[in-house]
């Protein structure tokens, strides 16, 4: 069969009237990502027969003559942080190289239910750290846009493979902006949901009061339905919850509120994108919209704050990974006299520099004499960002900002230097520690490559930043 | 500032190997990043109470006890789906120790801890 850009709809009536079947489609999928993920290196596992049982499965619903779900029979590819039971997951490490997700994480067991159909599991910076999917153990993953530049991380091989048309959509997962900077990096769309909309069940930690599962799609509509598909209460998460019912919320553009922080249009930003985000912006004026220039006067401090929380909370995290339960040293002739050695050789051996540099740095920011100085200083700080947010939505509905201060860069431009690497989530970092939920949508294009506009609302406000995400990107048609 | 001594001690604390090149250049990393951070001085925080968590839940519970599955079919499809009552260990204790390097009687081995 022809595989077109489908979307989670279209491919839904194709199924449903029977113009194709779900065995046909994933197959179709496969072969082109057998042909062309080459060039992109968004893939690190393909799970062929599964996905292709998945959709016999479907198939054989459909010739009884019942309804499925939208989601049945629909292609996906999974960040390789998340664990689907019997695939491998390595979370972009060595030290997971041959490590069997012994079952699925609570999102897959959703959509598995929805009849979902996984092609496989996508590359990214090992553990999440990293913001040009580099940083991973196995190959840096290439922009569809342009193949010398970086997909953006850490959830490139998801926002890559979903540009690419090697999925129809996409999860991936959400630390300091690992959703967002990559769906605006490759020109697709991207949800950070509000912390605990969505179970963390059977994902890889890696900051555990800011990771965040979402969708990586190619339009605000099927990122929707995906978010719908997976959100809610799990009893496996205690931190999940059940998203409060907002009445009858219908977005009236006329009546909307927009935000517009200025310490989000910074000296040194990509002129082109200025250009393109108020641009969008202007658009969305002329809709009849109230644009409001706000400030969050802590702006400049969340990516400092950022960096000290994350790695502290990682650098714990991490604490599991010790080759005992799972891995192994690979270098046999070592000589190994205590389980100390064994530690110090598995974890050398295993772990690459971003993530030793990130446990190290967190190491130190909780020792002894330097946790007030550093962490709990900066948990002081996160709640001044906090309080910024809470403040500026007394007065507006949603909040609009750049995602990133400039397009995709070049592979290898920032690797040499990891602060000039961690400043690509200048504009992201913020919502995490907040806990707010947002989307990034392409809006234009700088230097020839694709803009991302970010809208974030209030917690758990995600139906209001999806209404809007829907009028916007009709201003703004997918390049 | 974070010296090369200093490196080697968090690199031990952290249970990580690093070699006499890397103690070099994690030193010369970590200390701009923790340059970086100093800007946080700036804020006035003696009034502010931290954060440890964005959406604001504590101590969430439930009862200890035996968990039940309780077997139900999707509406759409005859498969069979655990729908579960309470939180349950479902995970065969096989299936985990296939994942380690050492087993010895169903128990993982390790080195001598001395």
């Amino acid at each position: 069969m022809e595989l077109k850009d489908f979307s989670i709809k279209e491919i839904h009536q194709g199924l449903v009237n029977r113009e194709f079947s779900a065995k046909d489609l994933a197959e179709a999928y496969l072969e082109k990502i057998k042909k062309e993920d080459k060039k992109f290196q968004t893939f690190l596992t393909v799970s062929e027969d599964s996905a292709i049982n998945q959709a016999k499965g479907i198939d054989k619903i459909i010739s009884q003559g019942k309804e499925i779900p939208i989601l049945a029979g629909v292609p996906l590819a999974v960040k390789d942080n998340i664990l689907v039971e019997n695939i491998r997951c390595t979370a972009g490490s060595k030290i997971l190289e041959n490590y069997i997700a012994p079952y699925d994480a609570t999102v897959i067991k959703k959509i598995k239910a929805k009849g979902a159909v996984i092609l496989g599991k996508t590359n990214m910076d090992e553990f999440a750290m990293g913001s040009s999917t580099e940083n991973s153990g196995f190959y840096p993953t290439r922009n569809p846009c342009d193949l010398t530049r970086v997909a953006g991380g850490s959830s490139g091989g998801s926002a890559a493979a979903a540009s690419a048309n090697l999925c129809c959509y996409a999860l991936g997962s959400d630390t300091g902006g690992s959703i967002r900077l990559p769906a605006s990096f490759c020109g697709v769309v991207g949800l950070k949901p509000t912390y605990g909309a969505v179970s963390r069940y059977g994902l890889i930690s890696m900051a555990s009061s800011l990771d965040q599962i979402g969708p990586l799609t190619k339009s605000v509509g099927d990122c929707e339905i995906v978010f719908n598909a997976i959100k809610g209460r799990d009893e496996m998460d205690s931190t999940s919850l059940e998203i409060p019912k907002i009445g009858n919320w219908k977005l009236e553009i006329k009546k909307l509120c927009i935000g517009v922080p200025k310490e989000y249009f910074i000296k040194g930003m990509d002129a082109e994108t200025e250009r393109a985000v108020k641009g969008a912006i202007k658009k969305i004026e002329g809709l009849g919209a109230k644009i409001k220039e706000i400030s969050l006067p802590h702006t400049k401090y969340s990516l400092a704050a950022y960096y000290l929380v994350m790695p502290s909370e990682a650098s714990a995290n991490l604490a599991r990974y010790d080759a005992i339960r799972y891995g192994r040293i690979k270098n046999k002739k070592l000589k190994i006299k205590n389980l100390l050695d064994y530690y110090l050789i598995a974890r050398e051996e295993g772990f690459g520099p971003e993530v030793r540099r990130r446990i190290m740095l967190g190491t130190y920011a909780l020792s002894a004499g330097f946790y007030e100085a550093y962490y709990l200083r900066a948990q002081k700080v996160r709640t001044k960002i906090l309080e910024d947010f809470k403040g500026a939505f007394e007065a507006v509905d949603i909040i609009l900002t750049p995602t990133s201060p400039a397009p995709a860069f070049k592979i290898g431009e920032k690797i040499s230097n990891p602060l000039t690497m961690y400043l690509s989530d200048i504009f992201t970092v913020s919502v995490n520690l907040a806990g707010l939920p947002a989307l990034s949508l392409p809006c234009g294009k700088a230097q020839g490559l694709p803009v991302g506009l970010q809208i974030i609302g209030k917690v758990f406000e995600e139906n209001k930043i999806l209404e809007a995400g829907k009028v916007f990107e009709k201003l703004c048609p997918i390049i | 500032m974070i010296n090369r001594k200093e490196v080697q001690r968090v690199a031990k604390l952290a249970r990580i190997g690093i070699t006499q090149k890397e103690e070099e250049k994690f030193s010369r990393e970590l200390s701009l990043i923790l340059d970086y951070v100093e800007k946080l001085k700036e804020v006035d925080i003696s009034k502010t109470p931290p954060t440890s968590h964005s959406v604001g839940i504590k101590n969430i519970t439930r009862e200890d006890s035996k968990s039940e599955k309780l077997k139900t079919e999707l509406p759409f499809m005859k498969a069979k789906v655990e729908k579960k009552t309470k939180p349950s260990l479902t995970i065969k204790n096989e299936k985990l120790l296939k994942l380690a390097p050492e087993t010895k009687n169903g128990y993982l081995k390790v080195k001598s801890i001395l």
